[in-house]
């Protein structure tokens, strides 16, 4: 970010600081249900449900043919359902799921004025506008209800570029060539339990092609909503930079309020040729259940990435302060020589949420830069777990990684938890983790009183400095966004 | 016949032959939890990077048996300097042999432990604290040294007495006809304003394999002081797993420096349990692999209760095809506000082949504490190098000093000169590459 | 504007101040003086309103309110000032951004609109020039790796900036150079009126050379024994504290 940039944020920051207020007293404002008639398929998982779900979609033998073989090994691993994680939660009853659930609408639309009106209201609620003339940010939207990707916002001028943004269904049927090239290269079905899940049975997702050379002239980003109730949200995200090219990607994720659990199983891939880089940012903020802890979004997400060539570069950022149990570790393979992969995280905890979240960086190639950066936030009698492994390959010549691990405690009742885990076999290799525990002290809330400044402003002022370094790494039109969603998190988790 | 029914067999014959009321039940739940727990895999996350399951493949002697063929002269082949000044407490292939053993110590009293579990002096100390690692350490390991204990000694030093003489403890195996197994164990009692200083070693004769599996519980009472140093330096083929457990009461302090210079696969389980408000504890480690010795420090330091303070320091320098693993953990529980607790570990590869895998770990319900942990891996400093080589010191002998002068960092911590001394020396025979 | 009666408050169950009592008028700067531990700090942290301590009795008035009915925040809003004597540090805070949002909320407070940023920051160079700060400072994170003089240089810039009417200095010249000392006492100076008050708390009477104070009080095991003209704080330069404690122990006796 330039310094103009920055001082940009820091005068909005500022003014920002009054909205912070405003909605500090609002619940999560998120959790409204859309009034949207539902396609669904019926509770429950079968090879049925799967034939069900790639017959809705239209999808080619192939497609289907892929699903069933990852519903199988999904059924073989049963006894892998990952329990190593610093996450107590009620058994998931897979059974108990519709897997598909689809906004009736008549036909797909042609262009975005033929959206189903009720369904352009919930974006406008979520703050998007889907009319590309009200769209002045520069920002490519692809909005996801449920299982179903709704529609796609400048995709005529990405295409002049060659750039494909689309629904990961559309994909299977217009560009099957990527797909069946890229589709699982970096989160094979049989990478875990919840990939295996989501390879069977996912519904839709976004796909991003970026060909050679081309520099994504606007921030791609897609919005997912889990709107049905019962529903689980399985989507799949796959996106390609080609030699040379750069694309930044952005998703954001809400939820309405619910008694009941509900399952989010996504799968994310980025490949990077050459020189190419992908940098990819998440706000999460899945309804987190209620303060004593009922309902709520579990979260179990495989996101990975590959630096297959030279010199290129994936970064993950993300703010997550949403779901009620979150299971993610987006990763980075560093395979390409001189590749550099990044991590910089915020995960706030508030009432009885529970994050287990980090990442891995596999060094591989020679000169492999990797620099990780995590910040929890822990409140209420949430706990919150930094989990990350930093492995050096043999063949991994000067490796080198950062790691910085903050936890800030706010109360004596939630936990922060830090298990880094550092794996080198190259003797070249400079790994250095730090991490530190701290709490919101009083004299620093005292010293913000005395000038003037109210506990709550205080203590969303500190988190956010405590947050700042991965802040400032999210593109513009979400840094406002994610200072909110802190301070509305951390609501009356002090004095 | 399973390695489980194999130590079955031991069991009941243990049972049978002697008889230890006091301590059977004990002994009965840990045998049910050997039987369950197994040995560790790697799929159980604290044995995630140290494979043991093929130490119990290979057949051993396991003697229930105390008669040995040691000898004064076996022994002296490898007493520690200042010996002649110290207190000895000698194991042979497991089992305490007071034969060997010397007590000078006014206040120092050693009785096997099934003795001091029937004795009314010592009876409610023992049921309190032998046994207690097993909360800490859940596996099969830890309660197969519980289930088939044999051999162990109680020990107490009185209250209010500083022993000015040190106690030395041997633990040695006799593999020189055949494979050896061992269980050595103890208690140990420091009690009010006492001060103790204690050195243990391990040594194996002969060229046939041992596998020491060791537990050894150390509780400091009120105002106690305890320095604990470990000296490992045996075989290439003399695996090990040696468990310290520590529970400190109220403003005790403890002090403990772990050297680990070779052996086959070494795991050491140090815990640190303050239990108390106002505990000290300081725990330093070096080790200094060579060949193909795999290292393993597991540590955890548990703050159970308010302003308690702990420093944690090990360094690792790994050579040849030696593999080193730090896995360090910290628990603030949620009453122990005011906790102070700092952890590092540093590492050094010297070559192609070594490797080293660290988890240093916080895990805090508080929260009024300062906490940190750092950990870095990485080669000498090059520039440094360059220094020390721009002022005519050769390439060999600039490594050499920036490696004593990476691992004085914990050897000053040694506070009986003459251990100091001894392990400095072995550290630069080492550095003679 | 400040009028405090048989003030008396303490900590954790101790008694700290036993009963104090003082005027200040606008226009006035009061010091108070005393030995370690006569309740110096203590009696600037109570008028705060720092968590913890607890008053037992007694009364203070501030601008016609009731000022210990009222929150730190609105203490400061109401224009009480302290200058801390340790400066806290907010690590990844800017000192700009802080500065902004405590201008911003006192407007609030106040029923006024918040700065704009060209507006702020007019004021802001303003002021910088007339506390002789340093822009750089400001972009720091808050007192975060700063000097004692920086600190206390900071705290008199945001004096500056949030304009109060009662201004109390703890103990603002401890650790300070006379250069810094000059410093911070011609940025204090420079912000005097006729509308405003300074009340000094320090242990020497170095930093009274710089802000001439109208009274003197000594404060002694919780009370104010002595008070007068700032010859007094020239008075117990010479003769040192121990004079205040033979004759306040001697009363106490009588």
């Amino acid at each position: 970010m330039s310094k103009d940039n920055y001082d940009h944020v820091e005068t909005s920051m500022n003014e920002e600081l009054s909205a912070i207020e405003k909605t500090v007293l609002s619940d999560y404002k998120y959790g409204f249900v859309s009034n949207i008639e539902a396609d669904e398929a019926p509770k429950g998982l079968s090879e049925d449900t799967i034939r069900f779900i790639s017959a809705k979609k239209h999808e080619p033998e192939w497609m289907l043919e892929w699903r069933l073989k990852a519903y199988r090994q999904w059924l073989r691993m049963e006894k892998d359902e990952p329990r190593w994680a610093n996450l107590k939660y009620t058994a998931i009853n897979y059974q108990d799921i519709i897997y598909y659930s689809a906004p009736k609408q008549k036909s797909k639309p042609k262009s975005l004025d033929e959206v189903d009106p009720e369904l352009r209201l919930t974006f406008e609620k979520l703050g998007i506008s889907l009319s590309e003339q009200k769209r002045l940010t520069g920002v490519a939207v692809d909005a996801v209800i449920d299982s179903v990707s709704i529609a796609t916002s400048f995709k005529e001028q990405l295409s002049e570029l060659g750039i494909i943004f689309c629904s990961m269904s559309e994909a299977i049927r217009e560009h099957p060539e990527l797909v069946k090239k890229y589709l699982s290269t970096v989160v094979p079905p049989t990478d875990n339990y919840f990939a295996a899940l989501n390879s069977a049975v996912f519904s839709d997702g976004s796909f991003c092609f970026v060909p050679k050379g081309v520099r994504c002239p606007m921030e791609l980003s897609t919005y997912f909503r889990i709107n049905a109730e019962n529903t689980g949200q399985f989507e799949r995200t796959l996106i390609i930079a080609e030699a040379g090219s750069y694309v930044s990607y952005l998703e954001g994720c809400t939820a309405p309020m619910r008694d009941e659990n509900q399952l989010h199983a996504a799968v994310v891939e980025l490949i990077a040729m050459d020189n190419a880089e992908i940098k990819y940012s998440t706000v999460q903020n899945w309804y987190p259940g209620d303060k004593n802890g009922n309902g709520g979004i579990y979260n179990f997400v495989t996101k990975r990435g590959i630096c297959q060539g030279l010199r290129s570069k994936i970064s993950w950022t993300q703010v997550e302060t949403g779901s009620a149990i979150t299971w993610k570790y987006p990763s980075v393979i560093l395979k390409g020589d001189h590749s550099v992969g990044e991590f910089y995280s915020v995960a706030v905890t508030n009432n009885h949420q529970q994050a287990d979240t980090g990442t891995k960086m596999q060094h591989i190639g020679k000169n492999t830069k990797s620099r990780i950066v995590s910040k929890g936030i822990s409140a209420g009698y949430s706990n919150n777990s930094y989990r990350g492994l930093v492995h050096v390959g043999r063949k991994a010549e000067n490796a080198r990684n950062f790691s910085q691990c903050d936890s800030l405690l706010l109360g004596d009742k939630c936990g922060a938890h830090t298990f880094p885990y550092i794996e080198v076999k190259n003797k070249s290799a400079v790994v250095e983790h730090e991490a530190t525990t701290s709490k919101i002290g009083e004299d620093q809330i005292f010293y913000c009183n005395q000038r003037g400044i109210d506990t709550e402003t205080a203590v969303a002022l500190i988190v956010n400095g405590f947050a700042k370094e991965v802040m400032n790494q999210l593109p513009m039109e979400f840094a406002v966004e994610a200072q909110k969603l802190l301070a509305i998190s951390l609501e009356g988790s002090v004095g | 016949m399973s390695f489980v029914e194999n130590y079955k067999e031991h069991f009941e014959q243990l049972l049978s032959v002697k008889d230890k009321k006091e301590l059977s039940g004990i002994r009965e739940n840990a045998f049910n939890a050997f039987a369950e727990f197994g040995i560790p895999t790697s799929k159980h996350e604290e044995w995630k990077y140290t494979r043991i399951g093929a130490l119990f493949n290979r057949p051993y002697r396991f003697l229930l048996d105390p008669s040995h063929a040691v000898t004064v002269a076996d022994i002296d082949a490898f007493r520690l300097p200042g010996h002649q000044e110290a207190n000895e407490l000698i194991f042979v292939n497991g089992i305490f042999s007071s034969a060997l053993s010397k007590i000078i110590s006014k206040g120092l009293a050693v009785v096997p432990l099934e003795e001091a579990a029937a004795d009314s002096r010592y009876k409610q100390l023992v049921a309190a604290h032998f046994g207690n690692s097993g909360h800490y350490l859940k596996d099969g390991i830890n309660a197969l040294n519980t289930a088939l204990v044999n051999g162990a000694v109680f020990v107490q030093l009185t209250k209010g007495m500083a022993v000015g003489l040190p106690v030395y403890i041997y633990n040695i195996n006799d593999a020189r006809k055949e494979n050896i197994f061992s269980q050595p164990r103890s208690l140990i009692h420091v009690t009010e304003n006492a001060q103790l200083q204690i050195v243990e070693t391990y040594f194996t004769l002969g060229v046939e394999e041992s596998f020491t599996n060791q537990v050894m519980e150390i509780v400091v009472e009120e105002n106690a002081l305890l320095e604990y140093y470990k000296i490992q330096n045996d075989a290439g083929n003399a695996n090990q797993v040696s468990t310290t457990h520590i529970r400190q009461a109220g403003r005790s302090y403890v002090h403990t420096v772990t050297v680990s210079l070779n052996g086959g696969i070494v795991r050491n389980n140090l815990n640190m349990i303050l239990e108390a408000e106002r505990c000290e504890s300081h725990l330093y480690g070096l080790y200094f692999q060579k060949g193909k010795s795999h290292i393993d420090n597991h540590t955890v330091v548990d703050n159970v209760k308010p302003n308690c303070f702990s420093n944690e320091l090990y360094k690792g320098v790994m050579n040849d095809e030696s593999t080193g693993v730090f896995n360090g953990k910290i628990f603030v529980r949620q009453q122990a506000q005011k906790t102070n607790a700092f952890q590092s570990n540093k590492n050094i590869l010297l070559s192609d082949d070594a490797s080293v895998n660290t988890k240093p770990q916080l895990e805090i319900f508080a929260d009024d504490v300062k906490c940190s942990h750092g950990c870095t891996v990485g080669q000498l400093d090059e520039e440094a190098l360059f220094y020390l080589q721009s002022r005519g010191i050769g390439q060999k002998m600039a490594r050499s000093l920036l490696i004593q002068a990476f691992a004085s960092d914990i050897l000053e911590h040694v506070k009986l000169a003459a251990i100091r001394k001894h392990v400095e020396h072995l550290v630069a025979e080492r550095l003679e590459f | 504007m400040l009028n405090i009666q048989n003030l008396q408050a303490g900590i954790e169950g101790r008694q700290i101040l036993r009963g104090i009592n003082l005027e200040i008028k606008a226009g006035e700067v009061h010091a108070i003086m005393g030995p370690n531990g006569s309740g110096k700090s203590t009696l600037a942290s109570v008028l705060a309103g720092k968590q913890n301590y607890e008053v037992t009795s007694g009364s203070v008035e501030f601008l016609g309110k009731n000022l210990l009915a009222l929150s730190p925040e609105a203490r400061a809003a109401e224009g009480l000032f302290l200058a801390f004597q340790y400066p806290v540090e907010v690590p990844g805070l800017s000192t700009t951004n802080f500065i902004k949002t405590a201008v911003n909320e006192i407007r609030k407070y106040h029923g006024r609109e918040p700065l704009d940023a060209v507006s702020f920051l007019k004021m802001m160079k303003q002021k910088m020039a007339l506390v002789n700060i340093d822009q750089s400072l400001l972009s720091r994170p808050l007192n975060e790796g700063f000097s004692g003089g920086e600190k206390k240089r900071n705290e008199i810039f945001q004096m500056a900036m949030l304009e109060p009417k009662l201004a109390i200095l703890d103990e603002t010249d401890s650790g300070l150079d006379i250069d810094a000392i000059r410093i911070v006492s011609n940025g204090v100076n420079k912000l005097r009126t006729k509308d405003n008050a300074v009340l000094v708390v320090t242990h020497y009477q170095r930093l009274l050379d710089y802000i001439v104070p109208d009274f003197v009080h000594v404060l002694y095991n919780g009370r104010i024994v002595k008070s007068g003209t700032k010859e007094l704080a020239l008075e117990l330069e010479e003769r040192g504290y121990d004079f205040i404690r033979n004759e306040a122990d001697v009363e106490q006796e009588a």
